[in-house]
């Protein structure tokens, strides 16, 4: 089980208090606990359930329907690469295999260092510079196998790894 | 401004403000940046960035004005820098190609040559964009305004036609709006081609006190990108549809369902909805008239499925967004149980248009029962990658070969796939096709949200076929079993005939399989899930039985069914492919070829993992699939 700070409990009741005016505010709620702590345990959901009188079932249901809330921690740097048709039919499958095999984990894990996790996206809508990679919000256009492994060192410099 | 007066005025001082920066009667020259999300990733705000240094060093910040425009559709050349007012275009432009226009360009008044668009086909070279093949043919209705207003900037977008067709709209009868939109034979640019009018018009029928405007911007469709390019390149345009929509219906409030995806567009319709509530456009009494209209913003949350309109609601409810039985329409009974019509952002986007040039404009261009443009994400194995919108009724031929410069490298055309997950394959033979909701249907394919992605012969079309079933039976939401179990299964047999082990009864129980989905599915994602296997198995048939019967993969793709060959005597010996192998299947051998100084080397089959990686270090050429 994962503990909450008390800081931290008070920061999700905020969360919570921000959408108090609108009809059903569950998806806003959860996309901004999302945001701020990359992932949504189900402490936070017990904690969602009181302020909102909505069940903790039903809290779970739409946390893992959606692909964007999940219910592990991301890593560090979440490796997104697109695996829309654009990208596809132009070899997205070969660098996202890359990645992994770098990585040594599948798309939808993370690195046990916590430093890494490949995420498999749907079309992000940039078929123009496919196919497309995207690290934490930046976008890596045109991606070939080859230039994977250099990708993947930026970021392991950065941690001065 | 509170009064029709006042906002004519206005759209008047703005109109003359944005058409002196164009044609330079304010004495300043603009240099305008592509600001979507294209050339963001290639580094277009580093550019903006670098030219207002320049101008700041050489104080001419009086005479140079640097902006931001929205998309200008081409993506594969970006990032743009486009002059005014000679109107000239860049293209593939770096951060360090900035100081030579600058210098060149803006201070010395000279074309920089080798920055122009080059024609493939003839090798001109073309300074304007209206004499660039890709856009000669194409119409701007949906995506008026892209490439030329600052999306972020209200003013710029009043000088640009926006607020016009609102204005019309709130002097006429609501249900006159409706006959307007009616006459103009819209159609939903989201997939189903329903007509707009009468959606509008079952809504207006219902009666309530609270009805909904639901703006669907969840384009989930793999390739398809144009309701992200319309966000980013003009909000304004879209949020007027909307409030078009709601004064026809009855309506007050709003909701745009954005994917979270898209930052750059849920950011600038944000700022835009800020901006027209504080010009008074959005919100109470808007311009004396009485009526009242809010937008709002929701955002998804990665499920495809959402994009299905009574999906969507739900997540918008804070469900699961899992679809509901129709009847009842959301028209009837939608968002919340009040009435409600969702429309996609392309269709919103149409509406300000055919209010403000009149609904006879818009039905000038198209078929008979496809009126106005399309916009289609053009992508894959074609030269012209980009947005493309055209009149209805252009045929593929003149998609692909026209404005899409044809297939690269000298391949070969093998199909175009329409409609994403839901569409199918169109071959050779419908190049000829006239392009329209009714006709793409009766050639085995549909329009879908517009993604028009062509394959060439090195594309596998049994694996394309996976590659959607893949798809689909990750996106099914599981509320219906035809949907969540035939998917998998039709995922299976795919996986089967790609790995090499299928059977001639496979392709039955596919046929079978994909029916029974087809008839019993509660939503559409279920009805159409089949459409992809259907049209490659009416298609492309002997690419299945080849799988089968040879066990062998014509466009050499599926892994098990190929593998990679080095051409001894072609091989010189270098060694640059066993280097680059992760699984040590390449050795040396003992044959040495003629006319080479080394010995070749061989691939072992049996050690080989087909990632690739040999022949895309070898320099000639000499390793093949086989």
């Amino acid at each position: 089980m994962a503990h909450i700070s008390e800081a931290g409990v008070k920061k999700i009741r905020e969360i919570c208090d921000r959408y108090a005016s609108e009809k059903t505010p569950l998806m806003m709620i959860l996309s901004d606990i999302q945001n701020e702590y990359g992932y949504i345990p189900l402490e936070v959901q017990q904690i969602v359930s009181e302020k909102t009188g909505i069940s903790v079932a039903d809290i779970y249901g739409v946390v893992t329907f959606y692909s964007f809330f999940s219910l592990e921690p991301k890593g560090k740097y979440v490796i997104g690469c697109c695996l829309g048709t654009a990208c596809y039919v132009k070899g997205a499958q070969q660098v996202i295999d890359k990645f992994s095999e770098i990585l040594g984990v599948k798309p939808g894990e993370t690195t046990a260092d916590g430093l890494f996790t490949i995420d498999a996206l749907r079309c992000i809508g940039a078929c123009g510079i496919a196919p497309a990679v995207t690290i934490n919000g930046k976008v890596y256009p045109k991606m070939t196998v080859d230039a994977v492994a250099g990708v993947v060192e930026e970021y392991l410099a950065k941690e001065g790894k | 401004m509170k009064n029709f007066a006042e906002l004519d005025a206005k759209i008047c001082s703005c109109t003359d403000c944005l058409n002196a920066k164009l044609d330079g009667s304010n004495g300043k020259r603009a240099i305008l940046l592509c600001g979507g999300t294209g050339c963001l990733s290639s580094n277009s705000m580093e550019i903006k960035a670098k030219f207002e240094k320049l101008v700041a060093d050489h104080d001419l910040g009086h005479k140079v004005t640097v902006n931001i425009v929205g998309c200008f559709g081409f993506c594969s050349q970006g990032p743009f820098v486009k002059i005014f007012p000679e109107d000239t275009l860049y293209r593939l432009v770096r951060e360090e190609d900035v100081e030579e226009i600058f210098n060149t360009d803006i201070l010395g008044g000279q074309i920089v040559e080798r920055l122009l668009y080059i024609e493939p086909l003839t090798g001109e070279k073309v300074a304007k964009q209206d004499d660039i093949n890709f856009y000669k043919k194409q119409k701007r209705v949906a995506l008026h305004g892209g490439g030329v207003i600052n999306p972020e900037n209200i003013e710029e977008a009043m000088g640009y036609g926006a607020f016009r067709g609102l204005e019309r709209a709130l002097k006429m009868d609501p249900q006159e709006v409706i006959n307007e939109v009616l006459a103009s034979g819209l159609r939903g640019r989201g997939g189903g081609g329903f007509p707009s009018g009468r959606k509008w018009q079952f809504a207006k029928n219902s009666v309530s006190g609270q009805k909904y405007v639901v703006c669907n911007g969840d384009e989930g469709d793999p390739g398809a990108f144009m309701d992200r390019s319309i966000l980013e390149g003009n909000p304004y345009a879209v949020i007027e549809g909307m409030m078009i929509a709601g004064y026809a219906i009855g309506a007050s409030e709003g909701y745009f369902y954005v994917r979270a995806e898209y930052p750059i567009a849920v950011n600038r319709l944000r700022n835009a909805i800020k901006q027209m509530n504080e010009a008074g456009i959005l919100g109470d009494n808007i311009l004396g008239t009485g009526f009242n209209f809010q937008a709002h913003i929701r955002l998804g949350a990665g499920a495809f499925v959402c994009g299905e309109e009574t999906a969507l609601l739900n997540s918008i409810e804070g469900k699961r967004g899992m679809p509901r039985p129709r009847p009842p329409f959301p028209a009837v009974k939608g968002l919340w149980g009040e009435p409600t019509i969702v429309n996609n952002v392309e269709t919103l986007a149409c509406v300000p248009y055919i209010l403000r040039e009149g609904a006879a404009e818009f039905a000038s261009c198209g078929t008979e029962k496809s009126k106005g443009t399309k916009v289609f994400a053009l992508g894959g194995k074609v030269n012209n990658v980009g947005l493309v919108e055209i009149p209805m009724g252009t045929t593929l031929r003149e998609l692909i070969y026209d404005i899409g410069g044809g297939i690269p490298d000298g391949k070969q055309f093998k199909a175009i796939q329409t409609g994403g997950p839901s569409g199918g394959c169109l071959t050779a033979e419908a190049l000829d096709e006239p392009i329209d909701f009714d006709n793409l249907v009766a050639k085995g394919s549909m329009m879908g949200s517009g993604g028009a992605i062509v394959m060439d012969e090195d594309n596998c079309m049994v694996d394309v076929a996976k590659f959607y079933m893949e798809f689909i039976c990750d996106e099914s939401c599981g509320k219906c079993s035809p949907c969540r179990i035939g998917t998998k299964r039709m995922l299976e047999i795919l996986t089967r005939i790609t790995e090499g082990n299928g059977t001639m009864q496979d392709l039955e129980e596919l046929e079978e399989l994909g029916n029974t989905v087809k008839n019993n599915s509660l939503c559409a994602l279920g009805q159409t899930a089949a459409n992809p296997i259907m049209s490659t198995l009416a298609h492309f048939r002997d690419e299945y039985i080849a799988h089968i019967v040879d066990k062998r993969c014509p466009a050499k793709v599926c892994k098990n069914l190929m593998q990679y060959t080095i051409e001894q005597d072609n091989c010189v010996g270098c060694g640059r492919c066993a280097k680059a192998c992760p699984a040590d299947a390449i050795a040396k051998t003992d044959y040495i070829a003629p006319g080479k100084k080394l010995p070749s080397y061989r691939i072992d089959p049996m050690k080989c993992v087909k990632c690739g990686a040999c022949m895309a270090t070898c320099k000639l050429k000499a390793i093949v699939k086989k």
